[in-house]
């Protein structure tokens, strides 16, 4: 369990992290999302007490991370930075960290093993491609087997099969149960490996639950419905507090009132309906709407098209 | 108890960090080179020159602390080592994954001093050790001393001593700066340009100051006799070893409060 409580980093007159409260739940991965300077790099680095806050806290599994005597036993890190001295093997590198916890040395093979360097133990880590490096740097992670583990953009840069390579890592982490939080700037990239999603966008928490949570929140998630009586209907739903908007053919997509209660009311008024469906945002429309007035750099992200014209949401 | 284990662990960290690197044994065998090779070339171009020296040259020539006078260039060496102990963590990131790794800066910082610390004391005795022997072996035929003579082994030992606190200053100063070339230009003003600029002063300030020094007051821990005003060896180590570990305190209160 990772905790920020009211989490503020400001660096000269920047606000990199903004007053965020967040809780990482236990045994799930959880998706740490948002565009680029979104605060994700400074918010981790402030778990594991790098940087300091300055104002609020960061604790993990109820403690300051300072305060945790062998910490890589109980939280494995990758940073977004490269963190090997590059004229050291990879043996030589995990052994070093080894022995600063007290991990014993067979274990830095084990790691090796795991993130398939063994071949390589011997080899100068500043030789090494960038998939290799990262490999590295999930190797040092696992090294004192913990139990959490954060991930900074783990995927960033990979070829295809490095992604593929670390997303089934994730996978496989998730199915061992353990505390998993991993950033990315990527929705589609964490659609496929989170349980759990923590947006953010300048330093601030957008949204956070499950993955379809977030979806639902997303005002790009409605209803859609057909019917020949538009006029009558809408009515009908305004009194009942509903965002409504029309669209082509007779179609009347709803927001802030749930598709059962449209379904009654509809019965309820002799409505005929030709068409009742639930309209799922994607997740990159989701993200891209949380976002949109946050990101650093606005230009990378379009906002999605207004609803009344959308097409957006069709089943997917 | 609990930190004496951290910092134990810590010591074995920084003990593989320090050999697995090629540099760092590079860097050992140089200050062992010159500190023996220099002390080799002066002691030969003496004894050629000795009968051109006069008389009274003669008298107060001291070969104790002449025969490790290469010590004056070898202190760069350890001290830029002790330098990229700290730095070349600053330079490739390696800082984030050791205090991820130690939360507990200080416990860091101590493990590399210890380390360092012995590493260099035991290349710096062997350098001075290996640079008097050989440096009375080429001036026995003038005017040579053995190490029983007095003052010969706390010289000798000092030799040693005055380099492992350099490599301290080096590491200090890298703590503090966090950047290779900087620390380096302070470290090679303070041991070497400072002392030269300090002597343009009007006297008596120039030797008032002079004394206080890195280098001169570290050098009456293998020097003899001195031809300047300088400290006794007492006072002289207490000031020459308050610059190693100052720097190392103003290191470590600021790494205690600065980001990685
Ligand atoms: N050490 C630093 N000094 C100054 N500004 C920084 C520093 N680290 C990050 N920032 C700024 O803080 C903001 C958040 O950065 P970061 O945490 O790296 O975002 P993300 O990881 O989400 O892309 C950015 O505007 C970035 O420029
Ligand atoms: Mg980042």
């Amino acid at each position: 369990m990772i905790e920020t409580t009211e989490l503020t980093k400001r660096y000269g007159d920047k606000l990199a992290v903004d007053h965020l409260t967040m809780s990482i739940p236990s045994g799930q991965v959880t998706g740490f999302l948002g565009p680029n300077g979104a605060g994700k790099s400074t918010t981790m680095r402030m778990i594991l007490d790098l940087d300091s806050p300055t104002s609020g806290s960061a604790k993990v599994n109820g403690r300051r991370y300072r305060d945790i005597r062998f910490p890589l036993h109980e939280v494995g890190s990758l940073l977004e930075a490269k963190s090997v001295h590059p004229a050291r093997t990879a043996r030589g590198h995990l052994q070093w960290l080894a022995d600063s916890n007290r991990i014993p040395r067979k274990r830095v093979d084990e790691v090796l093993e795991l993130v398939g360097l063994s071949a390589v133990a011997k080899k100068r880590a500043g030789g090494f491609s960038l998939g290799m490096g990262q490999r590295l740097g999930i190797a040092a992670a696992m090294l004192g087997d913990p139990q959490t583990l954060l991930l900074d953009e783990p995927v960033n840069g990979l070829d295809p099969e490095g992604i593929v390579w670390v997303r089934s890592f994730l996978r496989s982490l998730a199915a061992e149960g353990r505390t998993v939080l991993v950033s990315s700037h990527l929705m589609s990239e964490m659609a496929l490996t989170a349980d759990h999603l923590i947006v953010i966008g300048a330093g601030r928490l957008i949204s956070q639950g499950s993955v379809a949570d977030v979806v639902a929140g997303s005002s790009s998630s409605h209803v859609l419905v057909r019917t020949p009586e538009v006029s009558r209907l809408m009515s009908v739903l305004t009194a009942e507090g509903a965002e409504v908007s029309t669209d082509v053919d007779h179609a009347l997509r709803i927001r802030k009132v749930s598709i059962e209660r449209i379904g009654q009311l509809a019965a309820d008024n002799a409505v005929v309906l030709h068409e009742l469906s639930p309209q799922a945002a994607s997740l990159e429309q989701a993200f891209m709407e949380l976002t949109h007035d946050s990101g650093e750099y606005q230009t990378e992200l379009k906002p999605p098209p207004p609803p009344s014209t959308t097409s957006a949401g069709g089943p997917n | 108890m609990e930190s004496i284990i951290v910092l134990w662990a810590n010591v074995r960290a920084e003990w593989v960090k320090l050999r697995s690197v090629r540099s760092t044994l590079w860097a050992l065998a140089i200050t062992m080179a010159i500190t023996v090779g220099l002390s080799a070339l002066f002691c030969s171009t003496r004894v050629a020159r000795w009968d051109r020296m006069g008389r009274g040259a003669q008298l107060i020539f001291e070969p104790i602390g002449f025969s490790l006078n290469g010590i004056f260039l070898s202190q760069l060496a350890i001290g830029v080592l002790g330098v990229l102990v700290m730095t070349s963590e600053y330079g490739t990131g390696q800082i984030r994954a050791t205090f991820a790794a130690t939360p507990t800066r200080g416990t860091v910082l101590l493990a590399k001093m210890k380390v360092f610390f012995l590493a260099s004391l035991v290349v710096g005795e062997i350098s001075s050790f290996a640079a008097f022997f050989l440096g009375q072996a080429i001036l026995s035929s003038k005017s040579s001393a053995s190490l029983t003579d007095p003052g010969a082994l706390r010289a000798v030992l000092g030799g040693g001593l005055y380099l492992a606190g350099i490599g301290i200053f080096g590491l200090g100063l890298g703590v503090i700066l966090r950047r290779t070339a900087g620390a380096i230009a302070v470290l090679v003003a303070s041991v070497m340009i400072l002392p030269q600029l300090v002597e343009l002063l009007p006297s008596p300030w120039n030797d008032d100051i002079s004394k206080y020094l890195p280098s001169p007051a570290g050098q009456t821990l293998f020097h003899i006799t001195s031809t300047r005003p300088s400290l006794s060896t007492g006072v002289g180590l207490f000031v020459f070893l308050a610059y190693p570990l100052g720097a190392c305190l103003i290191g470590w209160v600021l790494l205690r409060t600065r980001d990685a």
